[in-house]
């Protein structure tokens, strides 16, 4: 490969189209929800380990700020996952077209808005 | 360009499919879940721990935790190889690429020991 191609990095002159904001946020969610790991293992371990921590889990998740993190980390599990069911079905050959990976950039931005929505009102 | 190749399945190939195969299990534990926590809104600690204590429920989240490391594994490696460049930041990248992959290393470990002790109460 010739190491010595022309590149283009200065983002303020690349277009986004909505594929490559789809894509871009599945990266961003994938990153975060290597983080909230913690937060469910944390979860996990503590409501396991006794009926008070069970109800200390409970009551932390009650809290208003807690709803916030819990709602952000569920939206980018569900972005994430429905971006992903989208890779798979790429993957398999369907919708590889310009005009395909458009409409199903934005399908994936339409299931994701509603699933979003549907965590804030399980959340609160 | 990246030179320094650290990725997981020794070939792009592989860590293509383990990160399509372990998507999938991800995906599955998701949904069990979602449907577990929805279907059962009261859920009692007794309830909670009597699901944990069955052995195909530790093998499912056993399986769910390794599939998240060797997935998140893959995919911070395209993360990383894509924005800690000798074409972005010259000679050290390829130190901070590799630090920073240590860290990953130190995180993926502990979340699986944890994930182990959690499961079988060790
Ligand atoms: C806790 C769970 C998860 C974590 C921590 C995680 C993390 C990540 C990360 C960091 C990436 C790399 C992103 C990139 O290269 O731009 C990625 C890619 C991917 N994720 Fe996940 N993910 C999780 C769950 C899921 C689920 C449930 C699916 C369901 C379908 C999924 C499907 C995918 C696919 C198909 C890719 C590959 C994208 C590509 O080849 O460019 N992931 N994930």
């Amino acid at each position: 490969m010739n190491k010595n191609r022309p590149v283009n990095l200065d983002i303020s002159t690349i277009s986004l189209p909505v594929t490559a904001i789809i894509s871009i946020l599945h990266r961003i969610s994938g990153v975060i929800l290597f983080a909230v790991v913690a937060l469910l293992l944390w979860a996990l371990h503590t409501s396991l380990a006794s009926e008070e921590g069970f109800a200390q889990v409970g009551q932390v998740f009650g809290h208003p700020i807690a709803k916030i993190v819990l709602w952000g980390s569920l939206a980018a599990l569900a972005y994430h996952l429905v971006a992903g069911v989208r890779h798979l079905i790429m993957d398999a050959g369907v919708g590889e077209s310009l005009e395909g990976g458009r409409m199903g950039a934005k399908i994936v931005a339409v299931v994701a808005v509603i699933l979003i929505a549907l965590a804030g009102v399980w959340v609160w | 360009m990246v030179t320094a190749v650290t990725s997981f399945g020794r070939s792009g190939l592989y860590d293509w499919l383990i990160q399509r195969v372990s998507a999938v299990v991800l995906a599955a534990y998701t949904l069990f879940m979602v449907a577990y926590l929805v279907l059962n809104p009261d859920l009692t600690y007794t309830q909670w721990q009597g699901l944990f204590d069955q052995l195909w429920m530790r093998i499912f989240s056993f399986v769910t935790l390794i599939s998240i490391v060797a997935h998140a594994w893959i995919g911070l490696w395209s993360v990383l190889t894509d924005y800690l460049t000798s074409r972005m930041m010259g000679g050290k990248a390829v130190v901070l690429r590799v630090l920073a992959q240590v860290c990953l290393g130190v995180v993926a470990v502990t979340y699986t020991i944890w994930g182990i002790e959690i499961l079988w109460g060790l």
